[in-house]
């Protein structure tokens, strides 16, 4: 477990340099540290501190969010399939970011947009929690999901659409799909307050996620409060799927992608894997967004897209698996 | 006196016919069904010649002659309210859609379509083109060459060429092979972007502008409601490139179509080019 979490560690640390270092503005892997960590008024170092760096930040953060509120989500609902992107709380938490940005209310004040976004989040959320419960089966859940996504979409959309401004709507595209381009050190500090709180807020589940395994009634017994261990997972991942949709749009399976893969890991122990699971966001969303620029580096290919096309093929292979219990 | 009078009567006739040569040549009922077309029509074209502009050129943000565009009944280009106006004559630009165009010519009516202009010397070319189509070349002619004086007049700049760029909306820019490129250079200013290699323009990451540090940031025009598009313009590192450099500085309506309207775009950047060589 210690070795997982050094390795993965790691690998933030490595991925964060490569991501630093990257970017259309030639400048040398030396050059750029330099001009981050020393630093004059010139352009190198506003590239550094005000582009590479935030991005990069970004990435960690939201990546650990996401991979975090996907193992709190599947621990309580004991589901491999529930996923924030996949059964509409992005969504949601796209749909009221946006609504703020068009009513204005997002420039009334400076946390007013991730506001909005969590509270977005948190009728998706509810909304799942209502339609498919811990005894929902798994194709309520994901036929739930699938509702309230299309319905998210559509109204995100059709404000977009009924915008004054030219440009929202082509903006569609970026709340459903995610970018972390030319984000900025505001972005960091408007989502930071709402992940650390959810982030305390989840990894506190750890020993009722734990109990949960083996049955409401068991974890009932073990003295962990159902209702208590609810409330705080349904404002814990509002907090951190609606502060990273605000800023960087819907980013969907990593939180499908991270535990899957880790669980084997940690011995299918829910307390464990949500620890490793933030770090393995952090990771996969630093290398998606490396990608990214990799693969076209003069456009904004959205984050989301990659993301998918990790995500998506693992997704189909989980209902195979799990298609017997579908049925 | 008798013999004057009826000397007189004759030219009159023969003016008259002259006249009406002249007008079944031209057509009497011309429909525009593009922003940059319509303002040229509005030019240009005799009084009651031009029935109807579409519903952009009556919108101030994006047309310099909103206030005359007012005065016409607008259309959306749409082929069959275009039909009903039973026009002799379209004019459409070759970005209008294609299948309004194609049907309109499928009823017979003629349909000129019209480049959008990437230069100064489009501007001229478009003017004649249009003029020719409304039977107006004098008009044209006379316009042309008031435009070349005034270029001409603005052109004579000596001196320092600070270095601007272009950047709007979701990180676009304007190189010199576009309009906008074309009226920062005449303006007396060299193109940043184009050192970079964006000749015809494009998306210009944020860090190449930073990277090239050019002495004015020239931004476009907000619209009305929120976008993240135009958020970029608030990002820290455009921020700190336009502080006490040619701040302010936008792409208004002047700048959008090829037409004489560009002369006052060149004036108003000019201006500001004074402002920065003299502070």
């Amino acid at each position: 477990m210690k070795r997982l979490t050094l390795i993965l560690a790691a690998g933030v640390v490595a991925l964060f340099l490569v991501a630093l270092t990257l970017g259309p503005a030639d400048i040398g892997f030396a050059e750029s540290l330099q001009a981050l960590v020393g630093g004059d008024a010139g352009p190198l170092t506003l590239v550094m501190r005000e582009i590479r760096l935030p991005r990069a930040l970004l990435a960690v953060i939201i990546g650990g969010s996401l991979g975090l509120a996907g193992a709190a989500m599947q621990g309580y609902l004991r589901n491999p399939l529930a996923e924030p992107g996949l059964i509409g709380i992005s969504g949601s938490a796209a749909l009221g970011a946006v609504i703020s940005i068009q009513t204005g209310l997002a420039a009334s004040f400076v946390l007013a947009l991730p506001f909005a976004a969590l509270a977005g989040a948190v009728v998706g959320v509810v909304l799942i929690m209502v339609l498919a419960g811990p005894r929902g089966s798994s194709l309520t859940l994901i036929l739930a999901g699938i509702a309230i996504s299309a319905l998210a979409a559509a109204l995100t959309s059709l404000v977009l659409n009924l915008s004054p401004n030219p440009f929202a709507a082509n903006e569609i595209v970026f709340w459903m799909m995610g970018s972390l381009a030319d984000r900025s050190l505001t972005h960091v500090w408007i989502a930071l307050p709402f992940m650390l709180a959810g982030w305390l807020m989840l990894l506190s589940l750890g020993r009722g996620l734990d109990a949960l395994t083996l049955g409401e009634d068991a974890a009932g017994a073990l003295g962990i409060s159902l209702s208590r261990t609810r409330l705080i997972l349904i404002f814990g991942t509002a907090a951190l799927v609606g502060s990273a949709t605000a800023v960087a749009g819907a980013i969907g399976f990593v939180g499908l992608v991270v535990p899957h893969i880790l669980r084997p890991l940690v011995g299918a122990r829910p307390s464990r894997l949500l620890p490793a699971s933030a770090l393995g966001g952090a990771n996969m969303v630093l290398a998606a967004d490396i990608a990214v620029r990799l693969i076209l580096p003069d456009k904004d290919l959205k984050l989301g897209v990659v993301t998918a096309l990790v995500g998506a093929p693992l997704f189909l292979h989980l209902i195979y698996k799990t298609r017997r219990h579908l049925a | 006196m008798f013999v004057r009078l009826s000397k007189r009567k004759t030219l009159a006739v023969a003016l008259a016919f002259a006249g009406a040569a002249a007008q079944a040549e031209a057509p009497g009922r011309v429909v525009s069904m593009n922003l940059c077309t319509d303002q040229l029509a509005m030019l240009l074209a005799a009084p009651g010649q031009l029935l109807s502009v579409s519903h952009l050129a009556t919108d101030p943000r994006g047309s310099a002659m909103a206030e005359q565009a007012a005065g016409y009944p607008v259309n959306h280009g749409l082929a069959e309210e275009i039909y009903l106006m039973q026009p002799d004559l379209v004019i459409a630009g070759t970005f209008s859609s294609r299948a309004t165009v194609d049907m309109l010519r499928r009823l017979d009516i003629p349909v000129t379509v019209v480049d959008p202009a990437y230069s100064l010397e489009d501007v001229r070319d478009r003017l004649s083109q249009i003029g020719g189509a409304l039977g107006q070349d004098d008009a044209a002619a006379r316009m042309i060459d008031d435009f070349d004086t005034r270029l001409a007049g603005l052109r004579a700049v000596s001196g320092k060429r600070p270095r601007a760029a272009l950047y709007y909306a979701n990180g676009y820019t304007s190189g010199d092979r576009t309009l906008a490129g074309q009226i920062l250079l005449a303006a007396g200013f060299e193109n940043a972007a184009v050192e970079a290699g964006y000749a015809s323009g494009g998306l210009l990451p944020l860090e190449v502008l930073a990277t090239l540090d050019p002495d004015a940031v020239i931004t476009g025009r907000r619209y009305p409601g929120a976008s993240r598009s135009e958020e970029i313009m608030d990002h820290p590192v455009v921020q700190s490139l336009r502080e006490g450099r040619g701040a302010g500085a936008i792409t208004d309506r002047d700048w959008v179509c090829g037409t004489p309207f560009v002369l006052r775009a060149i004036e108003d950047l000019g201006r500001l080019r004074a402002d920065m060589l003299d502070g």
